[in-house]
């Protein structure tokens, strides 16, 4: 028989697929590779589930098991890991029914539901950090959407995981402040060119060149989106006096026009008694 | 600050307000200071109840619909009294009551339900 390059690639990939054997999942099929590992659809034969499998190398076992420890509602839950009969090292978990972030995108979907999905992110990294763990490799193709509208950030990650260059900074040492650089670069791929300039100031902010110029923390960077989302002036941009004056406008606009009703009912009555 | 003292604080303004700009009408400036008083009560009584539907109900049109009314029948109650003036009495309390009931919904603490 003949080993052509198909049948040789069969063959690798064949070779390549993690031996369940002892375990209670059956595999289905490859649903994605990442930095760390390739991930699989599973089917756990105990509960009758289906489940995402990622089978990574050994080395990475200890810190597969401390993003196992993350338990966050942004954070996809891990049921349970495990090593395989060749020393690769597995971990069960959600398998979440939904859309990649890019794809979700593609529906353009509202600014206040962009920068929702984006809270969710922040919150996510936040809680992350906060626990001594950073993501590494955040990019849309790394967040899913779920059915319910349910934010999950994955592939947490690890040591070995150098980033994705459209959403890493230049940072040699990747730590705290390169996530921060990875959600300006988010929240800069989530808008529009005509989105307000407050939202791409913040988002500028998060990407200085300079880590010491970014936000310091996750929070911090929320919190600016927050002040915009409630009309407020933001840390990262000194607007000028005119934008300042027209955000107070629309901010307080029923207030504006119901003094200006008083006002015009009292010259109103004013002129109608020269009358 | 709760929601009626903040009705009450804005309507006690207000109304000072309003009872203040009756110094433009030179027929009435003699009793400019009951008029003051009386208009700072009724703003007051006005802010009390948008104040406490304000608590118990969370909208902005529904505030100023209520306060608008509110302004309009005691406005309404004030010119009775006075026999005259019922337009330049009862239009700007209208407008004032509509203003009152829109702080009252947009400032103060939303106090938590009781369980």
């Amino acid at each position: 028989m003949e080993l052509n390059d198909a049948v040789l690639d069969h063959l690798r990939r064949v070779a390549a697929l993690p031996d369940l054997t002892g375990t209670r999942y059956e595999l289905e099929s490859e649903i994605g590779r990442g930095g760390m590992g390739v991930v699989y659809a599973a089917r756990d034969r105990q509960l009758d589930r289906r489940v995402a499998l990622k089978v990574v190398d050994s080395a990475l076992a200890g810190e597969a098991r401390l993003i196992a420890r993350l338990e966050h509602p942004g954070i996809v839950p891990i049921y349970e890991t495990g090593t395989l009969p060749d020393g690769r090292v597995f971990y069960a978990m959600k398998l979440v029914a939904g859309a990649r972030l890019d794809h979700y995108m593609a529906g353009a979907p509202s600014l206040g539901e962009r920068l929702r999905v984006l809270r969710r992110i922040g919150e996510a990294l936040s809680f992350a950090h906060a626990r001594g763990v950073i993501h590494r490799d955040l990019k849309p193709q790394n967040v899913m959407v779920g059915g319910f509208g349910e934010i999950y950030v994955m592939d947490w990650g690890v040591e070995a995981v150098a980033g994705t260059p459209a959403f890493r900074g230049p940072d040699a040492h990747l730590d705290r402040l390169s996530d921060i650089y990875s959600l300006g670069a988010m929240l800069q791929f989530m808008l529009a060119d005509s989105a307000p300039r407050a939202l791409l100031a913040i988002a500028a902010k998060a990407m200085r060149e300079d880590p010491a110029a970014r936000y310091p923390d996750a929070p911090a960077f929320l919190a600016d989106i927050e002040r915009f989302q409630e009309g407020l002036g933001v840390e990262a941009w000194s607007e000028p006096i005119w934008h300042r004056l027209r955000r107070f406008t629309s901010r307080n606009a029923v207030l504006l026009w119901l003094l200006a009703a008083y006002a015009g009912v009292k010259f109103l009555l004013f002129f109608l008694k020269i009358l | 600050m709760n929601k009626i003292l903040v009705g009450l604080v804005f309507g006690l303004i207000l109304g000072a307000i309003d009872g203040a700009t009756a110094w433009f009408t030179p027929e009435v400036r003699p009793a400019i200071a009951g008029i003051m008083v009386g208009s700072s009560i009724k703003g007051m009584i006005v802010g009390l109840f948008s104040g406490w539907f304000a608590r118990r109900v969370h909208s902005t049109t529904w505030g100023i619909v209520l306060g608008a009314a509110l302004g309009l029948l005691f406005a309404f109650l004030v010119a009775l009294m006075q026999h005259d003036h019922y337009l330049a009495i009862m239009l700007p309390g209208f407008v004032v009551g509509a203003i009152i009931g829109f702080l009252t919904q947009r400032m103060g603490v939303q106090e938590p339900a009781k369980v």
